[in-house]
């Protein structure tokens, strides 16, 4: 069961969410720490609500595209519209299942810097169930929550011009695989072959915000 | 079938883009003057989803093997049969566009659309994302298709006039700047640097700086959007940005400016006024 956190309405002067205008047809919803983006954003669209478009979620927001017309009604319904805190089980299903070869550039930089074994390393990386918490920076590009806070390192002072499709990489408190060959400035740990992105399929992303995903061992 | 003689610096297939797939990283893209693209699809009796060719600063030479009823239409060119209005044009016919005086970008809408197969339900080239048909290249043998609504318009159609400056609505991220840099965005008079391109119109002028010096967890952003990085120069996000971003946007482009936003070109002065 969800618990719920806050109802924050009118006759309360503590808002719990903060409303930030993004141009005449879209709201930024800046949420609390501890309340779900992805559950927020399935109540949104459980709403219904008239003239709403697309419903874009990141790290700590969520931005509701609308209509220009309907946008004071879409945000007093955001504003007091429950949250709820992440509740990984109910927005997942079977984990997707990621076969990694660990052989990426930077793993043994990433074992020396944290001061333990590659083989630790390799270990700590498959040890959780991620979550894809969003999709941006390139299509299909999803970041995935759970990664173990020893592996929580920085982005690369310099970016690579080119890191490989398929590529297994952390940064921060993310891990993600790169859906096709682009710049990135995520630490390589490795690489998988499977298709987690095809544009000629719909959807085309395999993970989309929500699904559980494991990494094993090629 | 139209053939690509000559691109010029780059020739682009572009719709009204790409929208519903944003939550899996996918951006709008579409063309950058939308109203231009509307405009030519409406000339030559197009449905208003088809596609046409989106030319930046000139430059494209085509070739028609067969009869074919074209319009141009956006920042307008010498060499072309004809500006904001539908023309026929014979077997073997050619015509060669020079840069335009002002603007960045014009349309070429050919009766039927471009027939490239849609990727994600548009035919745009998102040329960061890496989605829809590569740039057009010499020798291109361009499809089109049967995306007909109606008549050929026998008009010449009224381009309106960009606003001398461009209306911005404040935030989502206006509270981490300091409030100088928020006079300074519409106080100044920028200039659009020249690595430019369909992803961000990139700005100089006076360093917008921040009060707020953390770093800026991912979230999601829109064309029209200033996105301010480390350097305190705004980038204006166009069609093919990522939709999510790391830097804060200090304001964001009314949507009935973004159009004047597409034909932004190297060298150009620009104003941004409060709505």
């Amino acid at each position: 069961m969800n618990e719920l956190l806050a109802r924050a309405g009118p006759d309360e002067p503590m808002h719990r969410v903060r409303l930030l205008p993004c141009g005449d047809l879209a709201t930024l919803v800046e949420l609390p720490p501890d309340a779900g983006v992805l559950e927020f954003r399935a109540d949104v669209a459980a709403l219904g609500l008239a003239g709403v478009g697309e419903l874009v979620p990141a790290a700590r927001t969520l931005l509701v595209h609308h209509s220009a017309a309907r946008g004071p009604v879409v945000r007093a319904a955001l504003v007091t519209l429950p949250l709820r805190k992440p509740d990984p089980i109910a927005t997942t299903t079977a984990p997707v299942q990621v076969s990694v070869h660990y052989d990426g550039a930077d793993l043994s930089g990433v074992a020396d810097e944290i001061g333990c074994s590659v083989e630790a390393v390799i270990a700590q990386h498959q040890d959780p169930t991620y979550i894809v918490a969003f999709c941006g920076f390139a299509p299909g590009f999803a970041y995935l929550l759970g990664l173990p806070s020893a592996l929580h390192l920085p982005r690369l002072a310099t970016p690579r011009t080119l890191v490989p499709a398929g590529s297994v990489a952390i940064a921060g408190e993310y891990s993600a695989v790169y859906p096709r060959e682009s710049p990135g400035g995520w630490r390589l740990l490795g690489r998988t072959a499977a298709t987690l992105w095809d544009a000629d399929l719909d959807p085309p992303a395999v993970l989309t915000p929500g699904r559980a995903v494991r990494f094993v061992a090629a | 079938m139209i053939e690509i003689v000559a691109p010029g610096p780059l020739a682009t297939i572009q719709d009204r883009g790409r929208p519903g797939y944003a939550h899996l990283g996918v951006g709008l893209s579409g063309a950058a003057d939308r109203e231009a693209l509307d405009r030519a699809n409406r000339l030559v009796g197009n449905d208003a989803a088809a596609a046409a060719i989106e030319v930046t600063l000139g430059g494209l030479a085509i070739r028609l093997p067969s009869p074919t009823t074209v319009a141009l239409t956006g920042a307008e060119c010498g060499g072309a049969p004809g500006w904001d209005v539908a023309v026929t044009l014979p077997a073997g016919s050619r015509f060669a566009l020079d840069v335009p005086r002002a603007g960045l970008r014009s349309y070429l809408a050919v009766r039927g659309g471009i027939a490239v197969p849609a990727v994600l339900g548009s035919r745009s080239t998102d040329t960061l994302g890496g989605l829809g048909p590569p740039p057009l290249r010499a020798g291109d043998l361009v499809p089109t298709g049967s995306a007909i609504a109606g008549r050929v318009s026998g008009e010449v159609a009224t381009a309106p006039a960009h606003p001398p400056a461009l209306r911005v609505v404040l935030g989502p991220r206006a509270d981490w700047f300091k409030r100088k840099a928020v006079t300074a965005l519409t106080g100044s008079v920028w200039t659009v640097r020249p690595e430019s391109s369909r992803a961000g119109v990139r700005l100089m002028g006076p360093e917008l700086k921040r009060k707020v010096t953390t770093e800026l967890a991912s979230e999601p952003t829109v064309p029209g959007a200033l996105q301010v990085p480390m350097s305190g120069m705004p980038i204006l996000l166009g069609p093919d940005a990522p939709v999510t971003g790391g830097y804060p946007v200090i304001a964001v482009v009314h949507s009935h400016d973004l159009d004047a936003a597409g034909q932004l070109r190297p060298g150009d002065q620009v104003r941004f006024h409060l709505w």
